[in-house]
C-alpha cells in the first residue's frame, strides 16, 4: 500500500491550508484501505495456513507407511487391524460414483431451472423462484442427510423392492438436490451476463424464444455455465454429512446404484474422532484431506479459468 | 398536422393511422398518420425523445420484448395489421432491423450472417455460402472479411460490425429494412459507404431510416418525416423540405439547426 500517489492530500501538509472535514475523510479513507487490504490478504493467509496444517499432519504418513500402489490401488481400508492397510480405492470409487450420479441428476435440472428463470420467467414468478432457489441453498447438509434417511430411504425400498435404500442412489439424489440450487444460481448469473442486445438482435431477426436461447444465449454464456457445473461438482465432492448419512457408509466398490458406499469425506468425519493423535491412522486421514484439498482446488481453479475466459470471447 | 402527398402505389408498404406508443402509460408517440410506399427510402428526423425509435419498434412489434410498451391506433404492413400477425416471428423475419449500436453476436462472421437462414431451415452448405457472400457483398463488407469468416463477429471494428449487422438484417431477405441511427458508432467514411449501399438496396427493399443527422436524410431519403416530442410534424419529399418548402416553421428551424 502506498500513499505516495496522493501526497498533497495528507493533513498537516503546509499547502493544505486550515483543517476541514476533508481531513477526517482522509483518515477514514486510509483506515478503510487498511481494513480492506487485511480482509483481502486474510483469504490468502487462511488458505495457505490450512494447506500447511493438513500438509504437516499428513506428511508423517506420506514419509512413513505410505505406499502409493496400496494407497491408490487397494480397496482394503483397514487402519485399525493388527496389520493395517491403507487402500482408498473403494473410498475414491464411493465419492466418484455418488458425485457422478449427483451431477447426472443435478446438471439437467439446474440448467433447465436457470434457463427458465433467466430467459422465460417474468416479473413476480421470476423473483419468487430466485428467492426460493437461494433459500434451498441455505438448507444445512445434516437436514439433507435426514431427508435421505427418512424420506428417500423408504421410497427407494418400496419403489425398487430392495432390502436397504441407503447407497449410491440415495446419496446421489440427496447430493444432486444439494448441488442444484448453487448450480442454478451460478448458471442464471452466467445467462444474465449475456447482454440483452444479443437477445433483441436475434429476436428482431425472427428467432423464436427457444432459438434465441439455443443459438445465441447458451453459446455466449458457455464459459459461465461450465464454471457453474464445475463449482457444483466441487460442492458435491466436498460434501460430508449428507453423504455419510445417506450412503450406508460401508467400504465397497459399487457395482449397482443400490450398493452401499463410503466417501472420502465421510471417512475422515467418522474416524478422526476415534484415532489417537499422531498415529498412522490419524495421519492417513489427513493424507486423504490433502487429496481432497488438491482435487477441490483443481476443480475451482478450472472453474475460475473458465469464468475469466468469459470476458475474452 | 400536415400529411404528405399520397404515395403512388395502391397498397402502401407501411401504413399508420392514429398510431401511438406508450411506455408504462406514458405516451412516447401519438396520432401518427403516415404511409410508406414500396421501395422508397423514408427518412425520419427529429431530436432525441421525439418518438422516432418508438415508431420503428411498433412496426417490428418489439412491444412483445419490452415490458410496459403498448401500441394504439392502427399500423399495417402490406395492408395487414401488424397486431393481427399471430406468428410474430414471421412478421419479424420480413422486417430487418439495424440498431444504433452494432450488435455483433458472439458467433463467427459467417455464423452471424447464416443465423437467420439457418433458423428458417436452410441447411445446404452451398446455399448458405451463397447467401453469406451475397449479403456481405451487399453490405460492402465482403472484401474486408472474405479471408476471416471464422473470426468472431464481435472482434470486428465498430464500422465493420455495423455493416455485419446490415448483412445479417439482409440475410433474412426482408422486404422492409429499419435502420435506427445506424451511424452513431460509425466513422464518416463508412457512413458514406453504407449510405451508398442503402441507395442500391432501394431497388429491392423498402427502407425506413431514422437518423439524427439531418444531412443524412437529405442525402439518402426520398421523403422525410419530422418528428417532435411524440408527434409527426410533417412529412414531404426530401428535396422540397430542404429547399425551404416545409409547411411548418418548426421543421425549417430544425433542419437549419436553429433548435434541437
Amino acid at each position: 500500500m502506498s500513499t505516495q500517489d496522493r501526497p498533497s492530500g495528507s493533513p498537516g501538509d503546509a499547502a493544505a491550508g486550515p483543517p476541514d472535514r476533508r481531513d477526517l475523510a482522509w483518515y477514514v479513507d486510509m483506515g478503510v484501505r487498511v481494513l480492506v487490504f487485511a480482509g483481502g490478504i486474510s483469504a490468502i493467509v487462511f488458505i495457505f495456513g490450512i494447506f500447511v496444517f493438513i500438509g504437516k499432519e499428513g506428511l508423517g504418513f506420506l514419509t512413513g507407511p505410505f505406499r502409493p500402489g496400496e494407497f491408490f490401488g487397494s480397496t482394503a481400508w483397514r487402519p485399525t487391524s493388527d496389520y493395517p492397510t491403507y487402500g482408498i480405492l473403494a473410498l475414491m470409487a464411493g465419492t466418484a460414483s455418488v458425485t457422478g450420479l449427483a451431477m447426472l441428476l443435478a446438471v439437467p435440472f439446474s440448467l433447465g431451472a436457470a434457463i427458465y428463470i433467466a430467459e422465460f420467467a417474468r416479473g413476480r414468478t421470476r423473483e419468487t423462484l430466485k428467492v426460493l432457489v437461494e433459500l434451498l441453498a441455505a438448507v444445512p447438509s445434516v437436514v439433507w442427510g435426514f431427508v435421505g434417511l427418512t424420506v428417500v430411504n423408504p421410497a427407494i425400498i418400496s419403489v425398487f423392492d430392495v432390502p436397504v435404500g441407503l447407497g449410491v442412489l440415495n446419496s446421489g439424489i440427496i447430493l444432486g438436490l444439494m448441488a442444484t440450487p448453487i448450480m442454478t444460481t451460478l448458471a442464471e448469473d452466467a445467462l444474465k451476463a449475456v447482454p440483452d442486445t444479443y437477445r433483441e438482435a436475434a429476436e428482431a431477426m425472427g428467432a423464436s424464444r427457444l432459438q434465441v436461447v439455443v443459438r445465441v444465449v447458451l453459446p455466449a454464456a458457455r464459459n459461465g455455465l461450465v464454471a457453474a457445473v464445475l463449482l457444483g461438482v466441487g460442492r458435491g465432492f466436498g460434501e460430508t454429512m449428507a453423504v455419510l448419512m445417506a450412503s450406508g457408509h460401508s467400504i465397497n466398490v459399487p457395482t449397482s446404484v443400490f450398493d452401499s458406499v463410503r466417501a472420502l469425506t465421510a471417512t475422515i468425519a467418522a474416524e478422526l474422532g476415534e484415532t489417537a493423535d499422531g498415529s498412522d491412522h490419524y495421519r492417513a486421514l489427513f493424507t486423504i484431506g490433502i487429496l481432497l484439498f488438491v482435487v477441490t482446488f483443481a476443480i475451482n481453479l478450472t472453474a475460475d479459468l473458465f469464468l475469466r475466459g468469459r470476458g475474452r470471447r | 398536422m400536415v400529411t404528405g402527398p399520397a404515395p403512388p402505389a395502391p397498397v402502401p408498404k407501411v401504413s399508420a393511422r392514429g398510431l401511438g406508443v406508450r411506455f408504462h402509460g406514458v405516451p412516447a408517440l401519438s396520432g401518427v398518420d403516415l404511409d410508406v410506399a414500396p421501395r422508397e427510402i423514408l427518412g425520419i428526423i427529429g431530436p432525441a425523445g421525439s418518438g422516432k425509435t418508438s415508431f420503428l419498434r411498433a412496426i417490428n412489434r418489439m412491444d412483445e420484448f419490452i415490458p410496459g410498451m403498448e401500441i394504439e391506433g392502427s399500423l399495417s404492413l402490406d395492408g395487414r395489421d401488424v397486431r393481427r400477425f399471430r406468428n410474430l416471428y414471421a412478421l419479424r423475419r420480413r422486417v430487418g432491423v439495424v440498431f444504433p449500436l452494432p450488435v455483433g453476436l458472439p458467433l463467427s462472421v459467417y455464423d452471424n450472417v447464416a443465423l437467420s437462414p439457418r433458423l428458417s431451415g436452410v441447411r445446404g452448405k452451398d446455399e448458405l455460402d451463397g447467401i453469406v457472400e451475397k449479403c456481405l457483398r451487399r453490405a460492402a463488407l465482403w472484401d474486408e472479411v472474405r479471408d476471416r469468416l471464422d473470426t468472431l463477429g464481435s472482434l470486428l471494428s465498430g464500422g465493420q460490425q455495423q455493416r455485419l449487422t446490415i448483412a445479417r438484417a439482409l440475410s433474412q431477405s426482408p422486404d422492409l429494412l429499419l435502420l435506427d441511427e445506424f451511424s452513431i458508432a460509425v466513422d464518416p467514411v463508412t457512413t458514406m459507404r453504407i449510405e451508398d449501399v442503402l441507395r442500391e438496396l432501394r431497388e429491392e427493399v423498402t427502407i425506413i431510416l431514422v437518423t439524427n443527422l439531418v444531412q443524412q436524410a437529405r442525402r439518402v431519403a426520398d421523403r422525410t418525416a419530422f418528428f417532435l416530442t411524440g408527434e409527426m410534424v410533417e412529412v414531404g419529399p426530401t428535396e422540397a423540405l430542404f429547399e425551404g418548402g416545409a409547411r411548418d416553421p418548426r421543421t425549417t428551424d430544425y433542419i437549419e439547426g436553429r433548435f434541437g
